[in-house]
């Protein structure tokens, strides 16, 4: 929706709060009815145009078909009347046999150009919405961080589904429509063709049918909209039943879920039942008004026919013109509860389009290129809201092939530094540069191509360990793959699995251990082979059978590399050449162990702390996790 | 699938038969009008030849005529809407309660299930296939009434007038069926396609927003388009052919519909010209195929909603017909822990072919801890999922107190036990929500205390919300830390006699780690736990720790037992010191 609804979430959703050390509000997406109201229909179906502009042809074809089979459509009752006045009164048995055979060839006419448009515009209509869909992913990868962190999947979903669908019952059914108002005019104007004083009376009600329906359309845009909106909480809360249904199994929750379930069925009945009963109540109108339509043909033609002054043939084409004339009206009342639904899923998902992005490639960016792996963090100062800064002035050079360590307590701010080295996020003050390039003057994709990460909950798709260790090096082989499992040391285990390597995971790779998980993670970290590495504590879940392994292959991942690590374990922290602590999003110590440790800073109290606490096992890398292994 | 849903409709009886007479009356009402119609074309026709009667007579005959028809259609706008309100309201009834059966066989399906079928696909069931159901009984059930009592009775209508042209008008009607059923079969069989198609995609998407930070990690995005694109252009493609195949077969059954319009022209222009059918009867037979219209479009949507829903109706009914693996029987009697003895007697378990555990023996009892160690993939999260029943052994038994867990009720066993696992599911809502989730009546004390223990209580009251914090699906907004920090605390206050923490501080600081343990310890009296942990200071202080290896216990006994042992735990515990001294030691 508009960018002002998007930055003005607290005083709709008091509570959706965020913790402090977490991340803030940004471009979260609106759920209130009231400002949903406050848009106008109109700039909708501009936008569903301007996705549709790129079809002008197909579109036009399918317009001409429309017409067509209008014509064809209309041009049944006629022919009816030329047989009955002309033939079947004139006793002209030869004419007769034309007319039906014209009638067999509009028949076809109708089923060419009905298969036509149809096809027609269900290929425009499709087009259109994976277009739309397309861009919806597209953004979806684009926006912050923060946006995904704020926002249930199961919203997203329901937007990339449900209401991407109820546009494409839209589009899809707009033929009808298109074909429903072109015979509404068709019908005006051979009504008035054939008597103009017949004609004028019969339609003289049209205007009161309008009338109502500027009544009404309010009432029904609300009564859809709520029905659309809970129906969406309903698909959200199965989602979070399904992603959660270990917790829910082990904490026995299936009857009070039952319950909330049911709560959120029956309101979103309710809305439905309330939404019906809107839509349909035009029905008797229009109903009654066809039937004065009639009476009025009867009564007025029947005068006018005993006048002379139109046919019986006219009389009957009247009567089933009329019929057809409200024909329209009344589908036309049904395509709107459609209509409805789609101009609501039409906000919700260019609500979604609109949200501005956060960190965006300038017009001038350029792929960062060749690179020696020099990063540099300069007076940087961020918050995820600007007003609360949770980085202060960091500075610190990291040298080409160096490996810098960052220890801190929980929500120090180690995981920002991490994701803004990245470009995430944008800094507020100060810069980042890699080599002698700003970040913020190079494209993100090429950042993307030096920098690798492997982050604290390894993720894999539900696709082959193959596919999931290659991930976006697609010009990695076969071999490349096994040859990074063997030295990160999963190919053991790979190689144990039904189809080794293209044995498919389950979803979240669940049919892993958590470090068989991580392993994999470690081997597409290596596939990338990027000049700089970001280890955000990857390394806290791994087993400690595995810990030599591990660290052998971690000393590899390393070699020749840039690496900025979030790091727990001692000899990793040992091992670097700096060690930055920080605390409270400030730095307050830089230098090597020994350094640190012969000084009375933070690190050397964490590392005393740990040491009295677990002096039995101090000597134990993978128990001196004195710095928090947690952080955000 | 079509006998499910209408048996599943027919349990509203009231509501199915309240729409259907309203259907009954409304395709008969209808009928009435072309009636009315004809006759009064006859009396204009009366008119102008003025026969039989009286200009006046037949001028107030007219409008009878005419005031009838305005009665006759008040009266099918009213039963119309009748219909359609009680057609509506009856697929939601319908879908509802589908949607709540699925829910409850969700929440009830056993983990090997979950770890088989994707969220992506279980939420496009759960969304598009229900609706799809929904609509079948909306446009289908009762649609098909008035399309068929609308078509028997201008049957009727018309053979009375002519049983030669009422024939010929009808004659299209047997191919329409033909048609139709042909197409059903088509089009059922694209739905199929296009449903599997659009799971593939939810699929997808679901994937790529749970790992959004992976697909960001590697500038991933233009891969993670490509593979979207491949899913989304085969459903494009699909729906297409749907599309395709639709209005081939629509098109044929509307193209037969007006050719026995020619027909009726020529042959009933002929009876009139020889003087066999009155222009107004034969005026009733243009009205009656011009109200034929109707049912004959209405036909060629309840075919692809029909197709659509046996479909969908398919999907949904498969998992529902899914025998939970771990149900209770009627022998089944609710577990009673007294001593809280967790007994594993000789427990072998598979999740498929490859054996996960092999002849597993161990005992825990009130007040003492089991620590569990052992390689990746050695077996230690198997037994995480016996002990609460997730999965059932293969062979041998898993008992409490020396009930097998298989002969108790399922509530009973997870109650008796609280599990928190390594990388645990928060959910949306509050943070007090999340920690009272397996007891929603929990006091503020007991909240606070629970948190306490589990050392998140400070964190949370730092924060300006407090436990009315919010957070975000899979909790992200706190770090895997103070997650599992939030999942302990939601465990501990469900009081259950039997803790198992599979790994559930791995992401904690060793510090805060220790005080959790020492709160525990401190705090909670006559509970069995099991600890699994690969922080081998964590069990130090355990009554007795088993080391697993590739499934079987390979070596078991109190820390100082073990190492003097000089076996795998050893080596394990030197490879830890040692590391340690050889990072600078």
């Amino acid at each position: 929706m508009s960018t002002t609804s998007n930055n003005s979430p607290q005083t709709k959703q008091p509570n959706r709060q965020r913790p402090a050390n977490a991340e803030e509000e940004h471009g979260k997406l609106n759920e209130s009815d009231e400002e949903m109201f406050a848009q106008l229909d109109s700039t909708v179906f501009k936008r569903f145009f301007y996705y549709a502009s790129p079809y002008k042809k197909q579109m036009l074809i399918a317009t001409l078909a429309v017409i067509g089979f209008t014509l064809a459509n209309l041009a049944l009752p006629l022919l009816v009347k030329f047989g009955i006045d002309d033939a079947i009164n004139n006793t002209n048995s030869n004419l007769l046999k034309v007319i039906a055979i014209s009638i067999v060839g509009v028949a076809g006419i109708y089923w060419f150009t009905n298969f036509l448009q149809n096809v027609l515009i269900t290929r425009v209509a499709l087009t259109v919405l994976y277009d739309i869909r397309a861009d919806m992913f597209l953004q979806l990868q684009r926006l912050a961080l923060s946006f995904s962190d704020k926002t249930p999947i199961g919203a997203l979903m329901a937007r990339m589904f449900g209401d991407v669908g109820a546009l494409q019952e839209m589009l899809e059914s707009s033929i009808e429509i298109i074909g429903d108002v072109l015979t509404l005019f068709g019908i005006i104007v051979i009504l008035l063709v054939l008597d103009v004083h017949l004609a004028l009376v019969t339609l003289a009600i049209v205007p009161a049918l309008f009338l109502i329906r500027i009544v009404w359309q309010p009432f029904a845009r609300r009564a859809f909209l709520r029905m659309r909106r809970n129906s969406s909480v309903v698909g959200v809360y199965l989602d979070q039943n399904v992603s959660g249904i270990r917790v829910v199994q082990a904490l026995n929750r299936q009857e009070e879920n039952t319950g909330i379930m049911g709560g959120k069925v029956h309101t979103f009945f309710w809305s439905a039942v309330r939404a019906s009963r809107l839509g349909g109540v035009l029905m008797p109108t229009v109903e009654l008004m066809t039937g004065t339509a009639l009476a009025l043909v009867l009564v007025v033609g029947g005068g006018r026919v005993l006048s002379e002054s139109i046919e019986i043939g006219t009389m009957v084409a009247f009567l089933l013109y009329v019929q057809r004339f409200f024909e329209p009206i009344r589908t036309l009342t049904m395509h709107y509860a459609l209509l409805q639904r789609a101009v609501a899923s039409g906000h919700r998902i260019f609500e979604l389009l609109d949200i501005p992005l956060e960190v965006e490639d300038k017009s001038d960016a350029k792929p960062i290129g060749d690179i020696t792996g020099r990063i540099e963090f300069k007076n940087v100062t961020f918050g995820y809201d600007p007003a609360r800064p949770i980085l202060r002035n960091i500075s610190f050079v990291a040298e080409p092939g160096q490996t810098i360590a960052l220890v801190g307590p929980t929500g120090s701010g180690k995981t920002s530094i991490t994701a803004l080295a990245h470009r995430f996020y944008d800094v507020q003050e100060g810069s980042i540069s890699i080599d002698d390039h700003d970040i913020r003057d190079v494209t993100q994709q090429s950042i993307g191509g030096v920098m690798g990460m492997v982050l604290q909950e390894p993720f894999l798709f539900s696709k082959s360990v193959l596919e999931n260790v290659r991930y976006n090096t697609l010009n990695a082989t076969r071999e490349d793959v096994v040859a990074a499992c063997r030295v990160i040391g999963a190919h053991d285990f790979v190689m144990q699995l039904d189809d080794g390597y293209d044995t498919t995971l389950e979803q979240r790779g669940s049919n892993l251990s958590v470090g068989q998980r991580q392993l994999l993670s470690f081997a597409r970290a290596l596939v990338a082979d990027p000049k700089i590495l970001v280890l955000d504590e990857a390394t806290a879940n791994i087993d400690s059978y595995t810990e030599r392994i591990i660290q052998d292959a971690l000393r590899k991942l390393l070699e020749g590399r840039t690496a900025l690590v979030i790091a727990h374990r001692l000899s990793t922290i040992r091992n670097s050449d700096q060690i930055i602590v920080v605390q409270d999003g400030g730095i307050v110590e830089i230098g090597t162990h020994d350094e640190l440790v012969a000084s009375t800073g933070l690190y050397s109290q964490l590392w005393q702390t740990n040491y009295t606490s677990f002096d039995d096992i101090a000597d134990n890398a993978n128990d001196l996790t004195g710095m928090p292994a947690s952080s955000t | 699938m079509l006998k499910r849903i209408t048996k599943l409709t027919l349990e509203y009886r009231w509501h199915f038969t309240a729409s259907a007479v309203f259907a009954f009356t409304t395709a008969v009402t209808s009928l009435f009008i072309p009636k009315l119609l004809g006759q009064g074309v006859d009396d204009a026709i009366a008119l102008i030849e003025g026969r039989n009667a009286s200009r006046g007579e037949i001028e107030s005959l007219l409008l009878t005529t005419a005031l009838l028809v305005v009665l006759v259609s008040t009266l099918r706008g009213t039963t119309g809407f009748g219909q359609m309100f009680l057609g509506e309201t009856l697929s939601q009834r319908v879908s509802n309660q589908l949607r709540m059966l699925y829910f409850d066989k969700l929440q009830v399906l056993s983990f090997s299930f979950h770890d088989r079928v994707h969220t992506g696909q279980l939420m496009s069931r759960g969304l598009s296939d229900i609706e799809g159901v929904r609509m079948f009984v909306q446009s289908g059930l009762v649609q098909i009434v008035r399309v068929f009592v609308m078509l028997v009775a201008a049957a009727i209508f018309m053979v009375q007038i002519d049983l030669q042209l009422a024939i010929l008008s009808l004659s299209f009607v047997p191919f329409m069926a033909y048609r139709s059923a042909r197409l059903r079969l088509q089009l059922r069989k694209v739905w199929r396609e296009i449903q599997d198609a659009l799971g593939d995609l939810t699929t997808t998407m679901q994937e790529n927003l749970a790992g959004i930070r992976v697909v960001r990690a590697f500038s991933a995005q233009k891969y993670e388009e490509s593979k979207f694109e491949v899913t989304a252009r085969e459903v494009v493609e699909l729906r297409m052919n749907a599309a395709r195949t639709q209005a081939r077969g629509g098109g044929a059954i509307s193209f037969s519909f007006l050719i026995a319009w020619a027909v009726v022209l020529w042959v009933g222009g002929e009876k009139v010209i020889s003087d066999q059918l009155t222009i107004g009867e034969l005026t009733q037979f243009f009205f009656y195929l011009a109200l034929l219209r109707f049912p004959v479009r209405m036909l060629i949507m309840i075919i692809n909603s029909t197709a659509r829903a046996s479909s969908a109706g398919g999907r949904i009914f498969e998992v529902l017909d899914i025998p939970s693996e771990i149900a209770d029987d009627t022998s089944s009697a609710p577990l009673e822990v007294t001593d809280g003895v967790l007994r594993f007697d000789n427990v072998s378990f598979s999740y498929g072919d490859a054996p996960a555990l092999r002849g597993v023996s161990f005992e825990a009892s009130k007040d003492h801890t089991v620590g569990i160690v052992g390689a990746p993939g050695s077996g230690k999260s198997s037994i995480t999922n016996l002990i609460p029943r997730f999965y059932d052994p293969t062979h041998g038994t898993v008992s409490i107190d020396g009930t097998d867990l298989r002969k108790a009720t399922i509530l009973s066993v997870r109650q008796a036990i609280g599990l928190v696992e390594q990388d645990p599911f928060l959910f949306d809502g509050t943070i007090r929500d999340n920690i009272r989730y397996g007891d929603v009546t929990a006091s503020a004390e007991k909240v606070v205390a629970a948190a306490s223990i589990a050392q998140i209580h400070e964190f949370i009251d730092s924060l300006p919300d407090g436990y009315d914090t919010e957070l975000g699906e899979r909790g992200v907004g706190l770090s895997g830390g103070q997650r599992q920090r939030v999942a302990i605390a939601r465990t501990l206050l469900t009081d259950s006699p039997i803790l198992v923490l599979d790994d559930s501080t791995s992401s904690v600081d060793a510090g805060t780690d220790a005080r959790i343990r020492g709160a525990l310890k401190e705090l909670t009296t006559g509970q069995t736990t099991i600890i699994i942990a690969h922080r081998l200071g964590s069990l130090q202080h355990a009554d007795e720790i088993i080391v697993l290896d590739n499934g079987s216990v390979v070596e078991r006994g109190s820390h100082d037992e073990l190492i003097a042992l000089n076996g795998h735990y050893r080596a394990l515990w030197d490879l830890q010191r040692g590391r340690g001294v050889e990072g600078g030691e």
